[in-house]
């Protein structure tokens, strides 16, 4: 087992004929991920990769009967794609596409709030279950089937983490990266529920940055909930406030949202804080 | 993206928003003749900046006489101010707004922010307008009123009403700070802010509400919708490598180190500058060349950091995954070849195709310091830039 996606998850991918998403799409395959179509509007007929395309999703849920689905359309889309596969009924979205309006984010959760489905993203790598099913931009072969759990808002610094777990020989159940973005679906309470309630997640690995409150809130549900061990890393101690950092939400602002206040806060629920990013694996293996 | 004071008072100008009478100046002598066309007997000269503290730092004075305007527009103009956001650097002042006084009676806060917390826009009021309001919501937070907006709703009068008695407002002046705020709002939105704020909000002696100060900032990701609002950039008011870095699709922020970095994707870029000053070293900036980064952004990236005096190493440290390591050492080769290597360059690949990205930068011809792991690379960046 593992937690969202496994080898029965059918994906459909919005935005398949553009140089992204057709790439990763064969990415995707090759990895042994069952994508079941595609969705370009007026481009519904055309195959990429073998994969059928479709002009909406809803008729690609009635043809194909997928349950998750990616999105690689441009910014000024995706907000529309994300409602478009909420209202056809996909209950697992996964939205990779960076630089969306903030606004735009503000309706769409507002919209996705009372239905029965989960966003993850945007801007972020995707979520994998190694050997099983990937969904994103994700390098795929240095995963490894396991008992870790990982959740983060970042991309690359997750590869690095899953990287040196790997190489310590600690494989992973799923990696969920719910991105950077200070207004996104999927959150840190979300992940660790899901790992916390899946038998076959031993321990996890949580890595946050600075800005907003996320990972103190984590923190605090950690310490009355989690049974399982979690190790920890905070990115960004170095960032000056007022400036920020790449991702939209990595920002400390009127003295918010810092490194230090975080480690604090997941040093007091229990969780093992990496001090340095070289370090998240062996702090993960010193919990095992 | 931020704009200037003036610029935002047009913006809430045209949303109902009242702001006194003014006039944008660039000289002295253009100040003079702002005042005299906006008639009266009460001025003041502000300094149009892209941060807040101003008034504090000297750059808001108020005007009795001719006299006295062109005498502030001298003192202020061409100056470098310092507040707690400009950084010790300071801002040079390029422009001026000249508006009319106005009699005070009250200064109240206004301001709207995304909120991370219950995701969305929150709009919040305050009696205490006028300091500095990150104080008050510290030390007395319970004199901060917030709204919750419901996006698919917008700000509902009800809710409006419900701040303004909150200010204590009465009369009239209730119905105005309902326009006020729900103008205010559809500002925000239909311009895609991420802050807007009014501080302070005057009331008259009259009655009257007023926006004495105004202060948007915008989200970039959405400037393509708003023409208007993105040909307001000040490009004067930016860090010349930071605009230079965003017109090539990098991320750069500049720092006050020695350890010039480039990185792929921001939480590695973050992470890279920790592991510099956990091993008890400076990075010089935070640099993401994003995660599609090719030869020709690498050599971009490249030009940035050597075009800090301050670099006396580089550590180019990339997690390879869409983005395969081969292309990028052929970028950084490229990037040496063009631009030249002054100091020495530490690189640090993993990931995608990572021997044979190794095997290429083993093979030019250039001094190139290759690093195992990310601890490793910080390390040797760190020696070479205390020799």
């Amino acid at each position: 087992m593992s937690v969202l996606v496994d080898a029965s998850t059918r994906l459909i991918v919005q935005g398949i004929t553009g140089s992204v998403g057709s790439f990763h799409t064969s990415q995707m395959l090759e990895y042994g991920t069952k994508i079941v179509g595609g969705v370009t509007p007026g481009k519904g007929g055309k195959k990429v990769e073998g994969v059928p395309v479709f002009n909406t999703v809803r008729q690609a849920v009635e043809k194909t009967g997928c349950n998750a689905t990616v999105i690689y359309v441009p910014p000024p889309f995706a907000a529309d794609a994300i409602l478009e596969a909420a209202e056809a009924g996909v209950k697992l979205i996964v939205a990779i596409t960076e630089g969306v309006p903030v606004l735009d984010m503000v309706e769409v959760v507002r919209y996705l709030s009372d239905k029965d489905v989960r966003l993850i993203g945007p801007n972020c790598p995707g979520v994998i279950t190694p050997g099983e099913c990937k969904i994103g931009i994700m390098p795929g072969h240095i995963h490894r089937p396991g008992r870790v759990g990982v959740v983060s808002r970042s991309g690359t610094l997750t590869y690095e983490a899953v990287d040196q777990l790997t190489r310590l020989d600690i494989g992973q159940s799923t990696c969920i990266g719910i991105g950077g973005d200070p207004i996104n679906g999927m959150n840190f309470i979300d992940a660790l529920e899901l790992f916390e309630a899946d038998d076959d997640t031993d321990a996890v690995v949580m890595i946050g940055e600075i800005g907003g409150t996320a990972e103190e809130e984590a923190a605090a549900w950690v310490k009355a909930n989690m049974s399982k061990p979690v190790a920890g890393f905070i990115a960004g101690s170095t960032a000056p406030p007022g400036k920020r950092m790449g991702h939209a939400g990595a920002i400390i602002s009127g003295g918010k949202g810092t490194a230090a206040e975080k480690i604090a806060a997941l040093e007091e629920a229990g969780i093992a804080v990496a001090k340095s990013p070289a370090d998240i694996g062996t702090t993960l293996q010193s919990l095992l | 993206m931020n704009i200037h004071e003036h610029e935002a008072k047009e913006v809430f100008r045209a949303y109902g928003v009242t702001v006194p009478e003014g006039k944008a100046a660039f000289s002295v002598d253009e100040a003079l003749e702002a005042a005299k066309s906006l008639g009266g007997d009460l001025w003041v000269v502000k300094a149009q900046i892209h941060a807040g503290g101003r008034g504090k730092a000297g750059g808001v004075k108020l005007a009795r006489s001719l006299d006295e305007v062109k005498e502030h527009a001298d003192a202020i103009l061409g100056t470098t101010l310092v507040t707690h956001q400009t950084g010790p650097e300071g801002q040079l002042v390029r422009r001026l707004y000249v508006e009319t006084g106005v009699d005070i009676d009250r200064e109240l806060y206004l301001g709207l922010v995304i909120d991370r917390a219950t995701q969305g826009v929150v709009l919040m009021a305050s009696t205490e307008g006028g300091v500095d309001i990150e104080t008050v919501a510290e030390e007395t937070p319970e004199l901060i009123h917030r709204i919750a907006v419901d996006p698919l709703l917008g700000l509902a009068d009800f809710q409006a009403r419900q701040l303004a008695f909150a200010l204590g407002l009465e009369g009239k002046s209730v119905f105005q700070a309902v326009k006020f705020m729900k103008g205010l709002y559809q500002a925000f939105v239909d311009k895609d802010a991420s802050t807007a704020e009014i501080n302070p909000l005057v009331v008259t002696k009259d009655g009257a509400l007023i926006a004495l100060d105004a202060k948007m900032n915008f989200d970039d990701n959405a400037l393509y919708r708003n023409k208007d609002i993105a040909e307001l950039r000040d490009e004067a008011e930016e860090d010349p490598a930071e605009l230079q870095a965003k017109a090539h699709g990098l991320s750069y922020v500049n720092l006050d180190g020695n350890i010039g970095c480039m990185v792929n994707g921001a939480g590695l870029a973050m992470g890279t500058m920790d592991i510099i000053k956990h091993y008890g070293g400076e990075p010089a900036n935070f640099l993401d060349v994003g995660g599609g980064a090719d030869a020709e952004t690498v050599t971009e990236a490249f030009k940035i950091i050597t075009g800090d005096e301050r670099v006396e190493v580089i550590f180019i440290n990339i997690f390879g995954g869409i983005m395969k390591c081969d292309v990028i050492a052929e970028g950084v080769v490229a990037a040496v070849e063009e631009v030249g290597l002054q100091v020495p360059l530490v690189v640090r690949l993993a990931g995608t195709n990572v021997e044979k990205g190794k095997q290429i930068l083993k093979d030019s011809p250039f001094d190139i310091v290759s690093a195992d792991s990310m601890s490793d690379g910080a390390r040797k960046a760190i020696e070479l830039s205390n020799k």
